[in-house]
């Protein structure tokens, strides 16, 4: 089936509600590319998906998929995964979602590896509740719940990833379509917990960090000399407060899936027996 | 009452008080006697007095009584804290040559063997071995053949090498020769009949985990927390055998996100915590039953609100489970009665779980889940599981659940509440669950019918399952009663041994144990027989009487205890017996 299937085969009947122009489309389109491009079908992929606007984007794609709690999108993916390593399972959500009610779980996402994409949609914004500051908001940035700015450094998303031991390390930008999806792309084939954080612009709340202002700042990786893989080049450039970067920040070729290391590889749908599991009496025995 | 022996190890955490009274009570079991275990803890690893409590008898037990015929004093405290249930001709161990113990007085009427405990263990190899030293001086004490507790010893310690298990024989046969020279005239007339029965001996954490690999469960995430992380211990290293896996999350969020991110994939799926976890899943409870996801959610009870009593005994759960997390959402809530009950409940879990494609809890106690029953092997008959996955489509089925276009309907409005469900990887299947109200395809919505009908369709699945199910209470004591005893969880075995006193003293009571919290049976006709209904449980407030009441609409006596101890049989039957009489006091 996967020779055929397009990447529209992945859009669903249901017309996204964002706002026009809202850089979201373009960080689903590039998803939808990127994994038919890999191979896979809707009924081989799982999308767990977080909330807020981004969070929606389970909605407007057509495939096995979750809209879970917010904050929790990532112990469901892994959850999935681990159930069945067959399925490929991507997880997106927002800043919000991802840095702020779900840190906690990104951080111990990004330490269990477990074989995934993670893409959050990075508006520096909450764009569902209607502009408040976010975790990834300017210092200075000012919203209806912070009238002087948050008065407080924003979370280094990769910097955090990189510091919690991330095998796959990534930033795209939603509108720069074709290294959109190239990114996305590396980060299906990565084997463990592939991190993209995509600046995806909110048109209707955000007018800092706006398309102009990435088209203009964004500082393409696979066009200097950097090298990937050297984990001191890495540390340097998520770091860096004076630039924004797009591209691969960081790979471990090395890297071994939770799964691998697990020894998971059968799909724990199945049970083959109508009663208890054979040996199950064994159980029993040991209470002797 | 059977002629029922009870011993006691006391001392503080860290002085190996649990595995020493799990050595005597192996040894009791393999002797074809049956035990009931309980446990006297603190929150805390090291210091604080804790004890270990043997009950036995060669009949049936199922609960603690007030009463210690032979006590292993470690600690002084160890004494006090018994007092009350050391009587006339108890017999005390203890080490009088360990200082603090020195100056002990054993109580009027009693009779202390003082055993030199830590120097026959270095005498046998090790200081360590001076639990198993007084192990040997209680053998000695009761007349209980040695052999059992070199069998018990042999199984716990066999990992560790023969020599580790010869110097523990040596130990306890050091102990009982000491008593055996040192007291020849003390009159110690315990005998512990042996019998041909060859029991087996578990607490209910371990049967909720033997229950779930039994149902085919393949995924476990949890976060520890007392009294609910042994079934945790349990899996691992148990249910990878069986093609499973075991996941030690950040937190509770965490646990029943990765819990229901299996359950998604197709997989039987457990999550177990106790109180406070419960608080924290409950969000994703409601998305849970939303999404119609089977999911297994155990709370193993512990004293709360808040962090409470960790180690103690409490039934105040119920209301969380039957109304916790914001809306409305169906449920199943089912309440074990013993450490056999766990390993049933759980299994019927599973499958209720899978036919409705909804949350169950699995209220189970700390009083039950700690505590260590003896059992015939077949109340664990792996042949008598049966696994029900539900409305399950292939590729084929799946045709008759799709929309015109082709768009599969996980959410397909039924009479009987329950959809088809397609497990990843089905053709044709794909579709997406959401905690958002949505149609039948899973699509998000907010129109008036299709929430209606959704929520209808939901709650349905309950109607259905009073219908299908059989949720009868279980009963006990004289069906023609006028005075009826209701009660739910690890009471029952209590009430069950409490008839016997109730007996002595003239009243008869019809007891029902209540095993469906929710839903749960209608006892408005069994109200209504009845002449006084007294409901018992381990909260203060009289939680499951609240609902009952509601239910029947008649007014029900509560007995309540919530000072962090399980019932005793005695005690309870004492307390119904005042709240009868003080009905009839009103009346008369
Ligand atoms: C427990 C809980 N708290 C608060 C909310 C309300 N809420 C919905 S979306 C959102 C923020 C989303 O921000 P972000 O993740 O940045 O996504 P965006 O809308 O910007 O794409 C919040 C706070 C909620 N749904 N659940
Ligand atoms: S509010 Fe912002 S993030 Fe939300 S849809 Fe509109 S533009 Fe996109």
């Amino acid at each position: 089936m996967s020779s055929q299937v397009r990447f529209t085969d992945f859009k669903s009947d249901k017309q996204p509600t964002w706002c026009p122009g809202c850089g979201d489309f373009g960080t689903m389109n590039g998803m939808m590319k990127a994994l038919a491009e890999t191979g896979n079908d809707p009924d081989n992929t799982f999308v767990v998906a977080g909330i807020g606007c981004s969070g929606k984007i389970g909605t407007y794609m057509h495939s096995y998929a979750i809209h879970g709690v917010h904050g929790r999108a990532l112990p469901v993916g892994a959850g999935v995964k681990m159930a069945n390593p067959d399925l490929e399972v991507m997880v997106a959500g927002g800043d919000g979602d991802g840095y702020s009610i779900g840190a906690g779980h990104f951080v111990h996402a990004v330490r269990r590896n477990v074989d995934m994409s993670y893409i959050v949609m990075d508006n520096r914004i909450y764009g569902l509740t209607k502009g408040q500051a976010s975790p990834t908001s300017r210092e200075d940035f000012e919203t209806s719940t912070t009238p002087d700015g948050p008065q407080q450094p924003p979370v280094n998303p990769l910097a955090l990833a990189l510091a919690s031991g991330a095998t796959f390390i990534a930033q795209s930008f939603s509108s720069d379509a074709l290294r959109h999806q190239e990114i996305v792309q590396q980060a299906i084939e990565h084997d463990g917990f592939g991190f993209v954080n995509v600046f995806s612009p909110c048109v209707t709340f955000n007018d800092v960090d706006t398309y102009d202002y990435f088209r203009d700042s964004l500082v393409d990786l696979a066009e200097t000399d950097y090298d990937p893989t050297d984990r001191d080049a890495a540390k340097e450039k998520v770091l860096d407060a004076d630039k924004e970067y797009m591209g691969v920040l960081y790979q471990d070729e090395d890297s071994q899936s939770y799964e691998q290391t697990h020894g998971l590889d059968s799909d724990m749908s199945e049970i083959d027996h109508e009663g208890a599991p054979e040996d199950a009496t064994d159980l029993v025995r040991e209470f002797y | 009452m059977p002629a029922d022996f009870n011993w006691a190890i006391g001392g503080e955490a860290g002085d190996g008080i649990d595995s020493t009274g799990k050595v005597f009570a192996q040894a009791l079991s393999r002797a074809g006697r049956h035990v009931f275990t309980s446990k006297d803890f603190a929150s805390r690893i090291r210091g604080g007095y804790t004890a270990y409590k043997v009950r036995t008898s060669t009949e049936k037990v199922r609960s603690v009584v007030d009463r210690l015929d032979v006590l292993v004093a470690l600690t002084p405290r160890t004494i006090e804290e018994n007092l009350d249930e050391l009587h006339e001709g108890s017999v005390i161990i203890y080490d009088g040559e360990r200082t603090t113990m020195a100056d002990v007085e054993i109580p009027e009427g009693m009779v202390g063997l003082d055993v030199p405990l830590k120097r026959l263990a270095e005498d046998a190899g090790g200081a360590v071995m001076r639990n198993v030293v007084a192990l040997g001086a209680a053998c000695e004490a009761t007349s209980f053949d040695i052999e059992h507790l070199d069998s018990s010893l042999k199984k716990h310690f066999g990992d560790k090498g023969q020599s580790i298990v010869d110097n523990n024989k040596q130990a306890a046969r050091l102990g009982q020769e000491h008593v055996r020279d040192n007291y020849p005239d003390a009159d110690l007339d315990y005998d512990l009949d042996t019998t041909d029965n060859d029991y087996i001996l578990l607490n209910g954490d371990e049967a909720i985990g033997m229950g779930a690999i039994a149902a085919g469960c393949k995924y476990y995430a949890g976060y520890p927390i007392t009294p609910a992380t042994d079934v945790m211990t349990y899996l691992k290293g148990r249910i990878e055998h069986f093609g499973g896996h075991v996941v030690q999350a950040e937190d509770e969020l965490a646990a029943i996100n990765l819990a229901l991110g299996a359950a998604r994939a197709g997989a039987r799926s457990m999550t177990a915590t106790s109180g406070p976890g419960i608080d924290l899943m409950a969000e994703t409870f409601g998305l849970v039953a939303t999404s119609e996801t089977p999911l297994v959610v155990v709370d193993v009870m512990r004293s709360g609100p808040s962090t409470g009593m960790p180690t103690k005994q409490e039934q105040g759960d119920l209301n969380m489970m039957l109304y916790g997390g914001h809306g409305e959402i169906p449920r199943f809530v089912l309440a074990p009665t013993t450490v056999n009950e766990c390993f049933w409940k759980t299994v019927e879990a599973f499958n209720l779980a899978e036919k409705y494609q909804t949350p169950v809890y699995l209220a189970a106690d700390l009083a039950m889940a700690v505590t260590e029953q003896t059992f015939e092997p077949d109340a664990f008959d792996m042949d008598a599981v049966e696994i029900d996955r539900g409305k399950v489509v292939d590729e084929e089925s799946i045709a008759d659940h799709q929309t015109e276009s082709g768009g599969f309907k996980p959410h397909e409005i039924t009479e009987d509440g329950v959809s088809p469900r397609a497990i990843p990887g089905t053709e044709g299947g794909a579709h997406m669950s959401t905690g958002l109200e949505h149609d039948e395809q899973g699509r998000r919505t907010e129109d008036t019918e299709m929430r209606v009908e959704q929520v209808d369709k939901r709650n349905r699945k309950i109607e259905t399952a009073r219908e299908r199910e059989d949720l009868s209470p279980r009963e006990f004591g004289d069906p023609d009663s006028d005075n009826l005893v209701v009660t739910w969880g690890s009471n029952e075995g209590t009430l069950v041994e409490a008839l016997e006193f109730l007996e002595e003293a003239d009243i008869d009571v019809r007891i029902l144990s209540v095993p469906y919290l929710f839903p749960r049976p209608d006892l408005t006709e069994e109200f209504e027989a009845a002449d006084e209904v007294v409901v018992v449980e381990c909260n203060a407030t009289g939680q499951f009487a609240d609902v009952v009441e509601h239910d029947t609409l008649q007014r029900v006596k509560r007995v309540n205890k919530y000072n962090g101890v399980q019932f005793k049989a005695d005690e309870l039957a004492e307390d119904i017996k005042e709240t009868l009489a003080a009905s009839q006091e009103v009346e008369a």
